[in-house]
């Protein structure tokens, strides 16, 4: 494609354009390929699935045996239980409430049922829970263990990330002494599991004040996943090639100057992958929060089980718990996915 | 523009010693070659200057500054880079206008507009501005990685090989416009390449490099003419220079397990055994030739043809003009140009002679 200009020099050349074909049976091969994968999504899925069709499955059909994949769905109730306190009326105090008002709860609504007593109309999730026989207390706590959640996690993460983007580079970039054994021990404080090191935590925790609070589950949460953002930062750093940012001192610019504008934006894509790995780990926490938490700082892992147990085993509303739960590391983990598929940016450089 | 001047330099890393005591001045306005096999420390010399080592003794000088306590940032220098090292998120227009933006340099958009434009233009790369650098060719990408470096006005530009990852065709080409650029722009100019040809024909001067030690500078006719070693002798000029070890009988020399006898010209003053160099030019194949040998093969280049004789047990190589109809195995006599023989000592280095011109 070089061509002549104006001045009759030649035009740099351009690079060609090329035109991909594919072979018919590399396309079967492709079809072939994504086949399997949908099958093999679809199995995964199950589980998800079934926590879907329980969310809104009725309390009986919820437990019937064989399992009801038909049934009739009830939209609501699930989540009104799962976010409100309730004790089961006795007979004596149900028989107060009209008729109208236990059949169903959108009949209670436009009858404008109330309270026998005190005459209070009654809201549409009390309506809910008259229909299962049950009076509203109160606000439940899962709400704000979600919030605790998202706090804790979003926190940890966050602080692990920027600590292991930091460190990350300066592992890759300088020498240090023993730096070898430095990334060594760094990684070694992933080696115990959970369970074995809670106790000591737990009492070093209550010495410090830092149980059942938030900042202590972040600290916690920051530095389980900070060997894995060091690790993982370092080898991401690594492959950005030190010359983009020499390039950039010797144009003008500090070494920090030279990170922010060099350096950050070539390593997005490991910053997002260690991002959701972090997260998902702070999100998913059990044994910890577990131990360490009892209300206040209380995570909504550590919760949903505990749901097990107030008379009956509410089994839709778990599930309603676990499907909020999901999603938020599914909204980040698919606000991120483009910065997940790898070598996009790479090839500038000529090796 | 500055005078740089390399005082004593030495750099060590942990196991090796990769710059010795290197001293040279870089004048204003001129193009510096510097000449070495790999290893070197070509670049190393090149990122002592740029700031981004820092030498274990020895100083930079800009100008007749010391900048050994500078930044990069503030040395001010451009460097080109043998990977090109463009950066991969911004588009070429982004690449050229970043050392711009430094805060080093508050310059306005609208300048820094206008002076990527200009470069743009001076390299033929304006239709590309707009492109991400993932979509370059090699040649592109090279212009780009010059053109920022020429945006600026450092205080001189290094560059590391820059055309040693483009094919043969388009290092040419570069070649003259680079060479056209530093003249017209009288700019500062480092470039390091391990290629003699680029050396010869871009530099005003060249130092020759060799394991960390300067082992000579000089104009290109200093050091294709007055080789300081063998070292330089054998790293410039294709075909190799012929060197044969050689012994002084009275008034003759006489190159060990050949037919070569010369007369030693007049005046010149040798040891009892030397190396002898020839270079293969001077090696002139000629009907009544003093010396008979015989090809052992033959390869044509086109315009010229290099032709291996063997005489006695040592083999010279010859250059001839054009294509010839000489075969593999036919006798030929040959003459040595006598007044450009090049004597060393047997440890390498040259034994100088007074030679009327």
């Amino acid at each position: 494609m070089a061509s002549v200009d104006k001045v009759g020099r030649r035009a740099p050349i351009v690079h060609s354009v090329r035109v991909d074909k594919v072979s018919r049976g590399a396309q079967i091969l492709r079809f072939i390929r994504a086949a399997v994968v949908v099958v093999i999504t679809s199995i995964m899925l199950i589980p998800v699935f079934w926590i879907v069709l329980t969310v809104f499955k009725s309390h009986p059909d919820a437990i019937a045996v064989p399992p009801k994949v038909v049934f009739k769905p009830r939209l609501v109730d699930s989540f009104v239980f799962l976010f409100t306190d309730r004790f089961l009326l006795p007979p004596p105090k149900l028989a107060q409430y009209p008729d109208e008002c236990k059949e169903s709860w959108t009949e209670c609504v436009r009858n404008k049922c109330s309270k026998p007593r005190s005459g209070k109309e009654l809201a549409w999730y009390e309506c809910v829970a008259l229909e299962g026989g049950q009076l509203v207390t109160g606000p439940g706590k899962y709400g704000e263990y979600v919030i605790n959640s998202l706090i804790i996690a979003g926190c940890s993460t966050a602080a692990a990330v920027v600590l292991g983007l930091l460190s990350g580079y300066a592992y890759s970039r300088f020498d240090m002494p023993v730096k070898d054994f430095q990334l060594f021990f760094i990684l070694s404080q992933r080696f115990l599991p959970a369970v074995v090191i809670t106790i000591p935590i737990f009492l070093m925790y209550k010495d410090l004040h830092l149980q059942d609070t938030h900042l202590g589950m972040i600290i916690l949460y920051t530095v389980v996943n900070l060997s894995l953002s060091v690790w993982l930062l370092r080898s991401f750093i690594d492959e950005i090639p030190r010359e983009y940012e020499e390039a950039a001192m010797v144009d003008g610019y500090t070494r920090l100057q030279a990170i922010r504008k060099i350096v950050l934006p070539n390593a997005l894509t490991g910053i997002a992958a260690t991002t959701v790995f972090c997260l998902i780990f702070a999100w998913n926490e059990y044994a910890f929060a577990l131990m360490l938490t009892s209300d206040v700082a209380r995570t909504a892992p550590a919760f949903i089980p505990t749901m097990i147990g107030r008379g009956v085993v509410e089994w839709t509303s778990i599930a309603a718990g676990s499907l909020v739960f999901l999603i938020p590391v599914v909204i980040v983990t698919f606000a991120l996915r483009k910065y997940l598929l790898r070598g996009v940016t790479f090839g500038a450089i000529r090796q | 523009m500055a005078d740089v001047i390399l005082q004593n330099i030495t750099k060590r890393f942990k196991t090796v010693t990769a710059l010795k005591g290197v001293s040279f001045d870089i004048k204003d306005g001129e193009f510096f070659v510097l000449l070495g096999p790999t290893g070197a420390g070509k670049t190393t010399t090149l990122r002592v200057i740029s700031g981004l080592e820092r030498q274990d003794e020895g100083s930079v000088l800009f100008d007749g500054e010391s900048v050994d306590h500078l930044t990069p940032a503030d040395r001010d220098v451009a460097f080109v880079f043998e990977q090109y090292s463009l950066y991969p998120t911004m588009t070429v227009y982004e690449n050229l206008a970043f050392p711009l933006r430094s805060p080093l340099r508050r310059m306005s958009e609208q300048v820094i507009r206008q002076r990527v434009e200009e470069t743009a233009e001076k390299l033929r790369i304006s239709p590309l501005l707009e492109r991400t650098t993932a979509h370059l060719s090699g040649g592109e990408m090279q212009r780009v990685s010059l053109g920022r470096a020429l945006v600026r006005d450092p205080q001189i530009f290094l560059m590391d090989e820059p055309l040693s990852n483009l094919d043969a065709k388009l290092r040419e080409a570069l070649r003259v416009e680079l060479q056209h650029l530093q003249k017209t722009e009288g700019s500062t100019t480092l470039f390091v390449t391990h290629d003699q040809i680029e050396a010869l024909t871009m530099g005003d001067r060249i130092g020759v490099l060799n394991k960390g030690r300067i082992v000579q500078i000089g104009t290109p006719e200093d050091i294709y003419d007055r080789p300081a070693t063998t070292f330089v002798a054998q790293l410039v000029g294709t075909p190799r220079i012929n060197l044969h070890e050689a012994v002084r009988e009275d008034s003759t020399l006489h190159v060990t397990n050949s037919t070569i006898h010369l007369p030693i010209p007049a005046g010149d003053d040798l040891p009892p055994s030397f190396l002898l160099g020839v270079r293969p030019e001077d090696v002139q194949i000629h009907s009544e030739g003093g010396f008979l040998g015989q090809i052992a093969l033959i390869e044509p280049l086109g315009v010229q043809t290099i032709l291996h004789v063997k005489t006695g047990e040592q083999t010279l190589l010859s250059l001839v003009p054009g294509m010839t109809d000489l075969r593999v195995g036919e006798e030929v006599r040959f003459n040595v140009v006598r007044e450009r023989l090049h004597y060393f000592q047997p440890d390498g280095t040259r034994i100088s002679v007074e030679r009327k011109t």
